[in-house]
């Protein structure tokens, strides 16, 4: 059926909005990028916008050779991996019995976790069991109290609720498999796509949280990236030692100013590396989540 | 609705059945039931053992812990030893000057967010669903979908960089028409239109996937006869695509009121800086400054109690409207 005159230019118009979409969205992350291989002294004029104004790395190599940095990047990596591994764990160690239909309560626990979407003790309560419990200023706070996301729950039942039939489990059991040595393998292997999912999510969600680590790690050496990042980029925490003379003051200065821009590319680098490859996963993941159930 | 549905009766126990000789009862009572599921099944039982210890521990005893809200906690007493001291918390949180500040705050901030993030990922993906598959769709989902990766932090300095009154490109932009730089994060007016927007830029892409499969679930055949009656472009979006979307827009409201009292802390309290805390300072900021750096945990426990209740109650009194007014609701 051909278009009409008015659809055409109806057409036009979206084009012409996704293409603002676009730029709106695409040039804060452009200008950064060029920020960030620009020389100090062109940042700190205010010179770059779009394209690096006399090219330059210097700003990455201040940056991985800041032992802070370097070691927040470093704890950023161990809590993503152990976090995600103990998540990921647990996650399925509680959605798969979910899953069956002959796991006595499973309605109960599940609006019992549900629940707790809706209503918490809040920060002070909790903050109080992570100290009882020992866990103040030790690696386990990053990863122990965040561990089990309800959200992941919910995706993860519902896939193999979804894609594994009664029936192969029926089959499993003549050939004499118990629950245990099913889930391990039959369901772990046919659900690597909602593993793979489930494991992005929890691992992005690692990186980049900076809360957990804001009230319960005391000790620098803990630190993880984000907060690190938050004392240079926003507390503007960085060199600046008074005992220089007034040019290098000015370096200095100049260098921290391009340090912010190297640090956001370098602190986004890893999780924006992964994210085309993963993005149509993680898309359908977003939208088994959205579906009620 | 639950475990009616066992997948087959118990085989006949191969040890002698404990308990009492075998009645045949045309329907075997929920207890029954539960115990062969746990004989059978223990290793399911086993499993969800720990996860269920994490629910308890960090989910539930934190909410028995709340009630240090109605005592004067003293750290040697613990929550349930220390003094009991009735509503006296809430009292004085409610006849603090900043009270009627941080509700507002809080409120026009939450309602100022969910009013700009909710209608434009659906405008964004009604516009994708509109154009061909190819190359463009998949670069402007892929581009306005990145942000969603980036950390709070990140997108807070990104913020903070790009509007500096020095160095950042919206001044020199506004410069261009001769308006003088503005020190956006230092006057209190701007706040809420920076927390908001920078919001929207970030999770725009990433809600809209919801609304294109939601778009994608669309029976074709409506669009065809629509198209046969003679419809544009623009009545189909009106006509079918608006209808179709709803039931997904309305769980996502509902969500999103649901969270008005609980907006970010995160990212309040990264944007936050001494001279725009007039409009920047919301209820979970406070929390955190009265619980943790002040160390006055009773008070800040109550004040967050305040706040969740409000919450759990905005929600299901949304979730109420909305069953009554579209027939859709969180849960049915």
């Amino acid at each position: 059926m051909r278009e009409t005159k008015t659809d055409r230019i109806f057409l036009i118009g979206v084009k012409i909005m996704l293409w603002i979409a676009l730029i709106l969205v695409a040039l804060p992350l452009v200008y950064i990028v060029a920020n960030s291989f620009s020389s100090p002294a062109a940042v700190s004029a205010g010179r770059v916008l779009l394209l690096p104004v006399e090219p330059s790395i210097r700003a990455y190599q201040e940056a991985f050779s800041d032992p802070l940095i370097m070691k927040g990047y470093l704890n950023s990596f161990i809590y993503a991996a152990g976090g995600t591994l103990i998540s990921v764990t647990l996650t399925i160690a509680i959605a798969y019995p979910l899953s069956r239909r002959t796991f006595f309560g499973r309605n109960v626990i599940m609006s019992l976790l549900i629940f707790t979407m809706l209503f918490s003790g809040g920060l002070i309560p909790t903050y109080l069991v992570v100290q009882d419990l020992g866990m103040l200023n030790t690696r386990w706070a990053m990863v122990i109290p965040s561990a089990i996301g309800v959200w992941q729950v919910i995706i993860a039942r519902t896939f193999f609720r979804s894609t594994i039939p009664d029936e192969l489990y029926e089959a499993a059991t003549i050939d004499g498999a118990s629950d245990l040595r099913f889930l391990w393998s039959i369901v772990l292997p046919l659900s690597k796509p909602v593993i793979a999912v489930i494991a992005l999510m929890y691992a992005i969600f690692q990186w980049n949280s900076y809360f957990d680590a804001l009230i319960y790690l005391k000790d620098p050496g803990l630190y993880p990236l984000q907060i690190v990042l938050r004392n240079v980029l926003i507390l503007n925490q960085f060199g600046g030692t008074g005992s220089q003379d007034l040019a290098q003051q000015l370096e200095q200065q100049q260098l921290a100013n391009v340090l912010k821009y190297a640090l956001i590319v370098i602190s986004s680098l890893p999780v924006l590396i992964i994210y085309p490859f993963v993005a149509r996963h993680f898309t359908k993941g977003v939208m088994v989540g959205a579906v009620k159930g | 609705m639950s475990a009616t549905f066992e997948v087959k009766p118990a085989p006949a126990a191969p040890a002698p059945a404990p308990g009492p000789t075998v009645r045949k009862p045309p329907r075997t009572s929920r207890r029954t039931q539960a115990r062969r599921s746990l004989r059978r099944h223990w290793q399911l039982y086993l499993l969800v053992v720990v996860p269920l210890a994490y629910f308890v521990i960090f989910k539930y005893v934190p909410i028995t812990n709340a009630v240090i809200a109605f005592k004067n906690y003293s750290p040697i007493k613990g929550p349930w030893g220390s003094d009991w001291v009735g509503f006296r918390n809430f009292e004085l949180f409610f006849q603090n000057p900043v009270f009627w500040t941080l509700v507002k705050n809080t409120f026009l901030l939450s309602v100022y967010t969910v009013l700009a993030s909710f209608p434009i990922p659906i405008i964004l993906a009604i516009a994708l669903n509109e154009i061909r598959n190819g190359r463009f769709k998949k670069t402007v989902q892929l581009v306005t979908y990145a942000p969603y990766f980036i950390s709070t932090v990140v997108v807070v300095s990104m913020t903070i960089l790009v509007l500096s009154p020095r160095l950042g490109f919206v001044n020199d932009a506004i410069g261009l028409f001769g308006v003088p730089s503005i020190d956006f994060l230092g006057r209190p007016d701007y706040f809420r239109h920076i927390y908001v927007w920078s919001d929207v830029w970030q999770t725009t892409g990433y809600s809209a996937v919801i609304y294109l499969a939601a778009l994608s679930g669309i029976d074709p055949a409506l669009h065809e006869s629509a198209r046969i009656d003679g419809a544009s472009r623009l009545q189909r979006i009106l006509h079918v695509d608006l209808p179709g979307i709803m039931p997904t827009a309305v769980i996502i409201l509902v969500l999103g009121v649901g969270n008005i009292m609980s907006i970010g802390f995160e990212k309040a309290f990264l944007l936050q800086n001494p001279l725009n805390t007039a409009q920047s300072e919301i209820i979970a900021t406070y929390v955190y400054k009265t619980g943790l750096l002040n160390a006055d945990f009773s008070m800040a426990t109550a004040i967050g109690l305040f706040n969740s209740v409000i919450n759990l109650f905005l929600l299901l009194a949304v979730n109420f409207a909305a069953k009554r007014i579209t027939g859709n609701g969180l849960w049915s």
